[in-house]
């Protein structure tokens, strides 16, 4: 990476290549998500004798895919039976992966895992807001366009009024000029207004063809300064701005779980699966880990020399561990968010057949955030599944608290104010995930803030005695699979090191 | 319910302003949500995420709580901490919720799902106990 001058980007600086376990030596990790199988994978080739117990029937954690005929019971007991056609999955968790996100990349290529590009940045996508435009969705790149017209408009005035003089040299103010000019699409007198070049960013009335009608017409419907200055406008153009959401981005081919199918298949015969652990101890001597199977009821106690750790704070805060006093604090210091994801089936493509929008996310200020479509399959016959909500904080905790059907319900009455004339009528079936109510993580992802951070990371990320943490609780890449698998790597290598000392 | 937004629009917009710094995979956009204002709304918009409709809970690799026939909601101030709070991975609402807010919903409680705690939680009560958020979260 640092040959190419991009080492800011990421810590990943290839595997770890971990090397000469004590013969005989023997680890125990809890939890069969992407951390606790990349620390079984590196371990086991250190030459550790290891194993791995698994709550689930499933490899992979959060890492998960739903398709058609799969059941899925959340807490409270309701069972969704999903009903999605052949093919059609849905990605309760992660769903899209940075390009920077360099150990995620290499071990799915590694491991043979495909990708294709996720559809991240779509300028044909919808923008709502329920406080400007009228309520009316429009689409993404003419408010972005109007956004930036505006602005730039007020800022040449202001550089024309000389209000800036004492900060532009005269030089900068002919350059900035021209860049506003350029930018935001101004006509020769620094205005934003109706014209063709507007019109190459915003849109058309008439685009550009062929023959008689050619010549494009200009649009004329610019949105008011007011309008574009609604938060919605800004914060999804931002959105885009930031690290992570830059593109390129990809997934994996065939739905997220296949990576975490990849990651199981090298450590094949390792996972130990329903088995619900409820005591972790330690002496001098190794661990001790009391499990039960949740198939037969029989509860066993696991020993190992080392522990890796991979188990959710949320779940983990519960459960009987000799650690320290501030490592049990810093695990119960950590609250989770409660995302809500919703996967409508369609019976047809229409925002591509009707719509022209090929990947990539509408925003809406109502609880669903946003409705996401499908980066595969593009043009073809037949039903696909969207991701109807991406609902966070106050909108999350809402959906969550309603049955499945209600999520739905609400999914489709909030869907059909982005997509009014198709999607009731085109809609088939769906299912939701509300991660709050997720049996085996009681939420979606760790919150750091800026004082459990101080107070508690570093006890959370260090070992204790014979036990080390790792998942994307134990990271600063919060709520990504890179951060899991960093931690990962960062933990194990501790480890060894340690376990070559002792 | 009418859109009120006050507050969650605004912590909304500064949520998103926060996600370069490492706030996860996440929706983007603002979210306007209708603001609950009865204990009962409060309730049904956002602790029966975890606790459920019927306040008992759920049991899967790990628990959530019953609230319903609870004898630790006799006294106010237990519920109230951790309604502020937070308590292991369920996250504090001081600062997502209005004092008003957390009081009704407290009080909520208390008087329903088998429990009759009679007194009413004030706000007073709560800004007694609730401080304010730490920055940085996301």
């Amino acid at each position: 990476m640092t040959t190419l001058g991009h080492a800011a980007e990421t810590q990943f600086h290839g595997p770890p290549n971990l090397q000469g376990a004590r013969p005989g030596s023997s680890v125990i990790v809890l939890g069969a998500g992407l951390a606790g199988m990349l620390a079984a994978y590196e371990l086991t080739r250190a030459g550790y004798k290891v194993k791995i117990l698994e709550f689930q029937n499933r490899p992979g954690g959060r890492n998960w895919s739903l398709r058609g005929g799969d059941t899925y019971t959340e807490l409270g007991g309701a069972t969704q039976k999903v009903g999605y056609a052949p093919g059609n999955y849905f990605n309760p968790g992660p769903w899209r992966i940075p390009h920077h996100h360099r150990t995620l990349l290499h071990y799915c290529k590694a491991f043979g895992v495909s990708l294709e590009p996720f559809i991240q940045y779509n300028h044909n996508t919808w923008m709502h807001s329920s406080e400007a435009f009228g309520g009316k969705p429009v689409r993404f790149n003419t408010a972005a366009a109007d956004f930036e017209g505006n602005i730039a408009e007020l800022l040449a005035k202001s550089v024309n009024a000389k209000a800036l003089d004492d900060a532009v040299t005269l030089e900068d103010r002919e350059r900035l000029l021209e860049a506003l000019k350029g930018w935001g699409m101004l006509d020769k007198d620094y205005k934003y207004v109706s014209s063709l070049r507007a019109s190459a960013h915003r849109g058309y009335d008439r685009p550009p063809g062929g023959g008689i009608n050619g010549a494009p017409i200009a649009s004329k419907d610019l949105n008011s300064l007011h309008d574009v200055l609604d938060p919605q406008v800004w914060t999804s153009i931002g959105f885009f701005m930031g690290h992570e959401m830059q593109t390129t981005m990809f997934q994996p081919v065939g739905g997220m779980d296949m990576i975490g199918k990849g990651f199981a298949k090298q450590v094949e015969g390792l996972i130990t699966y329903n088995a619900k652990v409820s005591k972790v101890a330690q002496d001098d001597k190794g661990v001790a880990v009391t499990w039960t199977d949740t198939a037969t009821g029989k509860t066993t106690d696991a020993k190992a020399d080392w522990c890796v750790c991979t188990i959710p704070l949320s779940i983990l805060g519960q459960m009987d561990l000799q650690v320290t006093d501030e490592m049990m604090a810093a695990i119960k210091a950590v609250p989770y968010s409660g995302q809500v994801k919703i996967g409508l089936e369609m019976k047809r493509r229409f925002w591509e057949e009707d719509e022209s929008i090929y990947g990539g996310h509408s925003f809406t200020d109502q609880e669903i955030a946003l409705i996401s479509y499908p980066n595969n399959n593009m043009f073809k016959d037949g039903p696909a599944v969207l991701l109807g909500a991406f609902a966070r904080e106050m909108g999350a905790y809402r959906l969550a608290g309603m049955t499945p059907e209600q999520r739905i319900e609400v999914a489709l009455q909030q869907g059909s104010v982005l997509h009014p004339a198709s999607y009731r009528k085109e809609f088939s079936n769906g299912a939701s995930v509300a991660w709050s109510r997720v049996p085996w993580a009681m939420g979606c992802c760790a919150r750091w803030n800026d004082e459990t951070r101080k107070e508690h990371y570093q006890t959370l990320v260090g070992m204790d005695r014979r036990i080390v943490l790792a998942g994307e609780h134990a990271s600063y890449v919060g709520c990504w699979m890179e951060g899991a698998l960093l931690s990962s790597i960062d933990a194990i290598t501790r480890l060894h090191k340690r376990a070559l000392e002792a | 319910m009418r859109k009120i937004l006050i507050l969650a629009a605004l912590l909304a917009a500064s949520s998103a302003t926060a996600q370069t710094s490492g706030g996860g995979d996440t929706g983007g956009g603002v979210v306007r949500v209708p603001k609950p204002v009865t204990g009962e709304q409060v309730y049904g918009a956002v602790c029966q995420a975890c606790h459920m409709a019927d306040a008992k809970g759920g049991k899967g690799a790990g628990e959530i709580p019953a609230l319903a026939s609870n004898p630790k909601l006799a006294g106010a101030a237990y519920p109230i901490m951790v309604v502020a709070g937070g308590k292991g991975g369920m996250p504090g609402f001081s600062g997502t919720l209005s004092n008003a807010q957390m009081a009704e919903a407290v009080t909520y409680i208390r008087t329903h799902f088998g429990n009759s705690y009679a007194k009413p939680v004030t706000e007073a009560d709560v800004a007694k106990i609730a401080r304010p958020p730490a920055p940085g979260g996301h």
